[in-house]
């Protein structure tokens, strides 16, 4: 091919990075055609059930599953005694797939079941007979840490705490002309993903298994499977089914292993779903919290020290206590400079509900404890709250309580001012909407008794997976022609859990290729790991692999056109281009019968563990910042609260699908509203009182209030396009500008979230 | 499972005498809540979908006779005027989608101590009609809920239509619950206002074993108001009205609220509801 033809380039390309195509699965999901995996199906398939511990605490004195073998329809019962390798963790290998001679929480696996039928499933499960010698339950986290307290996993070294991350920052022994102390507590959250645990395994001729599952992170669930069923990699294929939400809730595994030992046992594909209840037994919640803080500033109000112990309840299982314990010590002192830091953070075995991942990752707790303080202190020194902030606020260059300093942009207090600066919204006179009152429509008042209030937050988070973990992601991008197109093809095996990746994989490719047409491919193990859906990183780190693949194909396309004659030096609107942007050929030309596949994996730069006696070190690749400011109307009398607005300004590095970073900051703050006023898991005795959403209760559209968003976009130069992080932070600021807003309308002190109506007519 | 289907009322009594274990069902709000969390396995369920006997409602002789079967949403769009009350109530029901199905013969039916439609009906002084084989009867709504989820019904009867007499008066109804929507009450109290008849109706939910009435709040309520002054009330009045409708209840301490609170919160909705109503008394009727 040599005839050139000169022509200026139109790019016709839309929907690359920067814009807000439509995702895929949007209008599927709206109108209720999205196949999740409770959906999933096959010819001859049975259902599995699981039976699980009543108690939360007890001896397994004996097992008898002979009944259960009789009912007509059942094909398997498995115990303890048919998993391959019983032990399994996402970071510690503390956990039985099923439970030996001990179990440590209430809903802990003890046996499943395959029927023919899920309701005789679940009734098999009912005949199998356990002995149990009921423990008494350790569920006082802080009880648990003491040297006399029954030692939950006798192999585990320190007792029953799963970590202890110190942090020793500047002096020991500072002194300060104003100090507050405060005691403040979290209450147990759940991530309440609509769509319940549930996944397909399905025998291969080969001997292995495929497994169709909601998860976050594919190659996690894999590993884990092969060590639990003793089958090497390429007999456990994972694929990605539709997953119905996932906040944290789907990076342990919950039915995986059963599932899979159930089809190889029966040869025979076996689906398992949760009901709503077992849901709740199902997955783990996030880490309840008891944090003592010790704030000390100057008269003028320049912080001198922060000094914190924070304790989080990890229950029986180990699951990511020690990360999130980790988070929320590097964390604790939050987005402000702070000279002299000593902080304590402690994960610690109970037998209470197993914690783990959700939605901000032990920073949510250590927010609403700071920012408490920050409101404290700011009462003490009679200062403005959003002032004193202000004066303190972290920036690129402070230097972190970890010696890590803040080597990209830092706008917490451009943030702070933007949501100040918002009007508030008018106290609205005469006449009132239920709607917009405390109590909605259950009409409990017409306007006695509501007074309004104002609070603020900010918080700072981590993206991304810290502390010296090999975080990577891997993307294979193909490029040719088909029916005479151009046509991409993405490839990796990153879990879209709702968060529009899908969306964005598609977006950088047509702008890194300039070609219109991008095909993604189902995420499954057939590809190397993308690492969890989790942690606010799939953008930047899957994002920059999908980004890396591309440019290694382009490089490849450029070599082509270089073999045509064709002297490119990139790729757009379809053609290849010239360093002057002339269009030299089509990229159709160029292509001919080549395919232009390119595989990459991806690491963004290293971070380094904490040192383990300072919590010194370079912990996180990333910093993501948020602040709200949230107006209340609280009926004083009847302790109920109704948000008024929430106004919200997140720095985001750069923008890369507009829509989808403000579904995110409403869905994140929609979250850490929730943690304020009403989501809360309840725990007594290590019995769990409200696992349904009867009594787990969710904000519904007429607790939510609209918002107004500012989105920033200052680059982080490390990060590919310059983003940052986006689906946590604005989980973090929203609970405590929430519960500041309370107080502001009540004058009460609220030391613990979520407020409950009891907690402000104090009765 | 079997799934009976009867077209008529006598059909569906026939077959309640006949398999006494069949669950009725009628918006099946509560019904397959119970299936899905494996609460009852019944041998039979009894549709009553069809049955158009229970699917309407009239007026008669200062009556609404309304059908077992009628959902909430055309009691908020139907009844507001006669039934405030348990218009109100209705409103206040779950969701759009809930009150599209939900009834108030399920409502009974389930005899929850958190029902929403039972404390106007406890208040106004309804009647319940239900009927078997055997015949039918009546049962003053004060007397059906006997204890949690019990109530008079027998095992071969159906509730057929709830006699709700018209509005006397303004009526109020409010419930506490710990979210802005679809939320089941912590408490809730009705209150009907009598003009002509100087009574006052008071139903207490969610706050003792069964829907419970404040009969002294009620008593002196009758005493104390300024019945035809067209005043307004005395602050002292609506205070001790509070406090007799919390001390007639009978909370607990549970997953939705301690028993303190609810006591405060009803004496809090019991002014203020009282409040509401008086205020809207008409004023023709007032001077
Ligand atoms: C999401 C959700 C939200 C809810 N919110 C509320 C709320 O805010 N307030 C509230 O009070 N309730 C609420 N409920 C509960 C439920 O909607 C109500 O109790 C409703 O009134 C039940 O009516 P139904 O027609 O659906 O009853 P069904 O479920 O059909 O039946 C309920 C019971 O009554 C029996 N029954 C039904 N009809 C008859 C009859 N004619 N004769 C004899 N027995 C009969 C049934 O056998 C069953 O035991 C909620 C339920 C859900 C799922």
């Amino acid at each position: 091919m040599t005839t050139t033809t000169q022509q200026p380039l139109i790019t016709n390309v839309t929907g690359g990075v920067g814009d807000s195509p439509m995702r895929p699965d949007g209008a599927q999901k709206t109108r209720g055609e999205f196949a999740y995996s409770s959906d999933l199906w096959a010819d001859d398939m049975l259902w599995g059930a699981t039976l699980r511990s009543p108690h939360p605490y007890a001896r397994v004195k004996g097992l008898d599953i002979t009944e259960a073998l009789k009912l007509p329809g059942v094909h398997a019962v498995l115990t303890h005694e048919d998993v391959p390798d019983n032990i399994y963790g996402l970071e510690h290998p503390d956990q039985p797939v099923l439970a030996v001679d001990i179990v440590r929480y209430q809903g802990e696996p003890v046996a499943i079941v395959a029927a023919d039928h899920p309701e005789t499933a679940r009734r098999a499960a009912d005949r199998i007979v356990v002995d149990y010698e009921v423990l008494t339950p350790v569920t006082d986290a802080e009880a648990a840490m003491r040297p006399d307290a029954p030692v939950l996993h006798p192999a585990h070294e320190g007792g029953n705490i799963v970590r202890h991350a110190p942090i020793r920052f500047g002096e020991e022994n500072p002194v300060a002309d104003v100090v507050v102390t405060g005691e403040y507590t979290v209450g147990m959250q759940d991530q309440a993903f609509l769509g319940p645990e549930s996944g397909l395994a399905v025998p291969a001729e080969d001997g292995g298994v495929d497994l169709y599952i909601a998860t976050q992170w594919l190659h996690a669930d894999q590993r884990q499977l092969t060590k639990a069923l003793a089958m090497p990699e390429d007999k456990v294929r994972l694929h990605l089914a539709g997953v119905g939400g996932a906040f944290g809730a789907r990076e342990d595994l919950s039915m995986q292993v059963h599932a899979c030992l159930l089809a190889l046992h029966t040869r025979k594909p076996v689906k398992i779903v949760y009901g709503r209840e077992e849901s709740f037994f199902g997955h783990v919640h996030r880490h309840p919290a008891l944090m003592r803080y010790e704030h000390g500033a100057t008269r003028d109000g320049d912080l001198v020290y922060v000094k914190a112990e924070i304790i989080l309840d990890g229950g029986a299982y180990a699951s990511t206590t020690a990360a999130v314990t980790g988070n929320a010590a590097t964390l604790g002192a939050g987005p402000y400079r702070v000279p002299n830091v000593r902080i304590d953070g402690y994960g610690v075995y109970t037998n209470n509900p197993p914690c783990g991942a959700m939605r901000g990752f032990g920073a949510v707790q250590a927010c609403f404890a700071y920012e408490s303080q920050m409101d404290k202190l700011a009462a003490a020194l009679d200062m403005d709250p959003v002032d004193l902030r202000i004066r303190n606020a972290a920036e690129r260059g402070t230097v972190m309580p970890t010696g890590q300093v803040i080597d990209s942009p830092a706008p917490v207090a451009e943030l702070l001012e933007l949501v100040r600066a918002k009007p508030l919204p008018a106290i609205p006179t005469g006449p009132r909407d239920l709607r917009e009152l405390p109590g909605g429509v259950s009409n409990t008042t017409h306007g006695e008794g509501v007074v309004r209030g104002v609070g603020y937050g900010v918080g700072i988070k981590n993206v991304g997976f810290s502390e010296g973990f090999d975080d990577y992601s891997t993307a294979r991008v193909r490029l040719e022609v088909i029916a005479g197109e151009p046509v991409v093809s993405v490839h990796t095996a990153a879990a879209e859990v709702g968060q529009g990746l899908v969306t964005l994989k598609a977006q950088i490719a047509r702008t890194e290729l300039g070609v219109q047409r991008v095909q993604i491919q189902p995420s499954n193990t057939f590809v190397g790991s993308a690492g969890s859906s989790s942690a606010s990183r799939q953008s930047y780190v899957t994002g920059g692999a999908v980004r890396a693949a591309c440019e290694e194909v382009r490089a490849g396309v450029l070599e082509l056109a270089a073999a045509r004659g064709f002297a490119a030096t990139g790729l757009a609107g379809g053609k290849v281009v010239s360093a002057t942007n002339e269009v030299l050929a089509d990229l159709v030309d160029v292509l001919g019968d080549e395919v232009v596949e390119r595989t990459v994996e991806w690491r963004h730069r290293p971070t380094a563990p904490l040192d383990p006696v300072t919590g010194q070190g370079f912990a996180h690749v990333q910093y993501a910042f948020a602040a709200h400011r949230a107006v209340v109307d609280v009926d004083v009398e009847l302790g109920l609260v109704r948000v008024v607005e929430l106004a919200c300004a997140q720095d985001v590095g750069r923008a890369m699908n507009p829509d989808a970073v403000l579904g995110q900051i409403q869905g994140g703050s929609a979250q850490g509203l929730g943690l304020a006023v009403m989501e809360e898991i309840q725990v007594v005795d290590g019995v769990v009182r409200n696992p349904s959403f009867t009594d787990y209760l969710i904000p519904t559209v007429l607790d939510m209030p609209p918002m107004t968003i500012d989105v920033l976009e200052r680059a982080d130069p490390h990060a590919p396009y310059g983003l940052r992080g986006v689906g946590e932070p604005p989980t973090l600021s929203s609970t405590p500008a929430i519960a500041a807003a309370i107080r502001a309308a009540t004058g009460l002190a609220l030391s613990r979230v979520p407020v409950r109506p009891e907690h402000i007519v104090g009765a | 499972m079997d799934f009976l289907r009867p077209s008529t009322l006598d059909e569906a009594l026939a077959m309640k005498a006949e398999f006494p274990d069949a669950v009725p069902i009628a918006g099946g709000t509560d019904v397959m809540v119970e299936l899905n969390f494996d609460v009852r396995r019944p041998p039979a369920l009894l549709d009553l979908g069809l049955v158009t006997e229970l699917s309407g409602w009239t007026r008669e002789n200062g009556h609404v006779r309304l059908g077992a079967t009628v959902p909430y949403t055309r009691i908020v769009t139907e009844l507001g005027d006669v039934l405030p009350g348990l218009a109100m109530a209705a409103r206040t029901v779950g969701s759009p989608q809930i009150r599209n199905r939900g009834t108030v013969g399920g409502n009974l039916g389930s005899a929850s101590p958190a029902g929403d439609a039972h404390p106007p009906l406890v208040a106004v002084g309804a009647d319940i009609e239900v009927a078997s084989t055997r015949g039918s009867r009546t049962v003053p709504a004060r007397e059906f809920f006997t204890a949690p989820k019990k109530s008079a019904l027998e095992p071969d009867e159906l509730i057929v239509a709830i006699q709700v007499p018209e509005a006397a008066g303004p009526q109020q109804f409010a419930k506490v619950g710990t979210r802005n929507a679809m939320v089941i009450a912590v408490c809730s109290f009705a209150v009907t206002l009598d003009v002509a008849g100087k009574g006052v109706g008071t139903g207490i939910g969610s706050a003792g074993p069964t829907p419970l009435r404040a009969l002294e709040a009620e008593r002196f309520a009758a005493a104390e108001l300024p019945w035809g002054s067209g005043e307004p009330l005395q602050e002292n009045i609506v205070r001790a009205f509070g406090e007799l409708v919390g001390a007639a209840a009978r909370p607990i301490d549970d997953v939705r609220g301690t028993a303190a609170y609810r006591r405060h919160a009803l004496s809090v909705l019991a002014r203020r509801t009282l409040g509401w109503a008086w205020r809207s008394v008409p004023q023709e009727v007032a001077k």
